[in-house]
């Protein structure tokens, strides 16, 4: 393979019209993989990284700025900032887990929804334009705290065997069936649960990403061949594409923080 | 090296997290679970607390301030209404008072100038009688001295002249009052 060959369309040195120019590479696990920025000891700082970290001080600034010294008459930061937390505050966990229970979670859940947004914003934000949580490892670890978190206050709710009992879905009125029930449900409960709910953001965020790559990539071949004329359709597709993207990265976070909820309260739940 | 290059070489399942990413996501996600349970949402939460206890309190004062105005409304109206019959009645009182005043004052007048009348009466009686007495003491007087002065005698015995006086004055009475007599028969 020589360079010229394998020079991708969306890297800025390729030059359709010249000799050996670059041809039309569709996206792919390519996409996702980047050119570490440095190594410290086999550890490699990419941009996924770097943008994890942005999210993690773009959030602290604002929610500093909006609420560190708050006024009862709300300034335009904390009137936005009090309206996003609100949203979480009423919307998921009073909803789901009662006032009473709710309230003692609603830190977890308000900092889990704002930070999975963000990180996914980051796919139409220009020069970020990558979702982070589309990197399996980021919506892996918070599904792994949501995991641990829900199966410890489901022991510490109802000891070790009233806990199993929680997680089995025991019921005794099931009679001889209650066995198959018991696997199935621990399976889909204990094992399937964290990966499940760490996929479903991760597999919307890369399809998402692939989908807006394609459509870039494509604009790009076409204006720079004999077919531009097709341009306009894909680069419309590609507006089209984020504005669809905007509206799932928010249903991503919202359902991540919702499930997140409702495990929460299955294990608050008392046995039957 | 180019991506296609890096991709080609590292094992390619998406799904098998890599754990610097992994440590980090924690980390970050962390940091902001932090800052935000043990810092910013307390501070945010004292002040909604603080914001719903002033609108409430805002509302109850409104409302109290309404009741009391209601309430005051209503005494001024009483007041008002008390005022007005009040008025009415002293005016009703005033009036018969005045009527009353009027008539005593009326019924007193006439009592005065009756009282007035007969006091005259009594003063125009008193005057002729001490008029006629007087007249009658000295026309006596007068008729014993030109009488002692034409006979050349001296009357002094006192008895004798006030009866030969007073007789003499009947007489003139009687005659007197015949001659109205007659005067009033013919008259008549």
């Amino acid at each position: 393979m020589s360079a010229a060959d394998t020079t991708l369309a969306f890297d800025a040195s390729c030059k359709i019209f010249v000799e050996g120019g670059c041809g039309f590479q569709s996206p792919g696990l390519h996409s996702f993989v980047f050119k570490p920025m440095f190594t410290v000891g086999g550890f490699e700082f990419n941009k996924p990284i770097l943008l994890a970290l942005v999210t993690t001080l773009v959030l602290c600034v604002f929610f500093w700025k909006a609420f560190a010294s708050p006024k009862v008459v709300p300034g335009k930061l904390q009137m936005v900032a009090e309206s996003g937390y609100d949203f979480v505050r009423r919307g998921i966990a009073y909803e789901t887990l009662g006032k009473k229970e709710g309230e003692k979670w609603v830190p977890l859940l308000v900092s889990l929804f704002f930070f999975i947004w963000l990180m996914n914003l980051w796919s139409v934000i220009p020069l970020a334009q990558f979702p982070v949580t589309s990197i399996i490892a980021f919506p892996a670890a918070l599904a792994i705290l949501v995991y641990v978190t829900w199966l410890s206050l489901t022991f510490k709710r109802h000891g070790f065997v009233g806990g199993l009992k929680n997680l089995t879905g025991y019921d005794k009125s099931l009679g001889a069936v209650l066995p198959l029930v018991m696997l199935i449900e621990f399976f889909s409960n204990v094992l399937v649960r964290p990966f499940t709910h760490a996929v479903r953001l991760f597999a919307n965020m890369f399809a998402g990403h692939l989908l807006l790559v394609m459509f870039t990539i494509a604009t790009w071949f076409f204006l720079n061949s004999w077919g531009f004329a097709y341009a306009p359709v894909a680069f419309v597709m590609v507006m089209v594409m984020i504005a669809f993207e905007l509206f799932i990265q928010a249903v991503q976070a919202y359902v991540f923080v919702v499930l997140t909820a409702s495990y929460i309260s299955g294990a608050l739940e008392e046995a039957h | 090296m180019n991506l296609l290059q890096i991709a080609a070489e590292e094992e390619q399942n998406p799904l098998i997290p890599p754990m610097p990413e992994l440590v980090i996501g924690l980390i970050a996600f962390l940091i902001v679970f932090g800052l935000l349970a043990k810092k910013l949402l307390p501070r945010i939460n004292e002040v909604l607390e603080e914001r719903k206890a002033a609108i409430e309190g805002g509302m109850e004062k409104a409302e109290a301030a309404q009741i009391e105005a209601e309430q005051t409304l209503d005494q001024y109206k009483a007041q008002l209404a008390e005022a007005r019959h009040e008025a009415n009645r002293l005016r009703e009182e005033a009036r018969e008072q005045g009527s009353a005043l009027i008539a005593e004052m009326r019924a007193e007048g006439q009592r005065q100038r009756e009282e007035i009348i007969a006091a005259g009466h009594a003063q125009v009686e008193a005057d002729k009688k001490a008029a006629s007495l007087a007249l009658r003491q000295d026309v006596g007087t007068l008729a014993t001295e030109l009488a002692g002065r034409l006979v050349g005698e001296s009357l002094e015995d006192h008895a004798r002249q006030s009866r030969v006086v007073d007789r003499f004055l009947d007489e003139l009475e009687a005659k007197a009052a015949d001659q109205s007599g007659t005067k009033a028969e013919a008259g008549a």
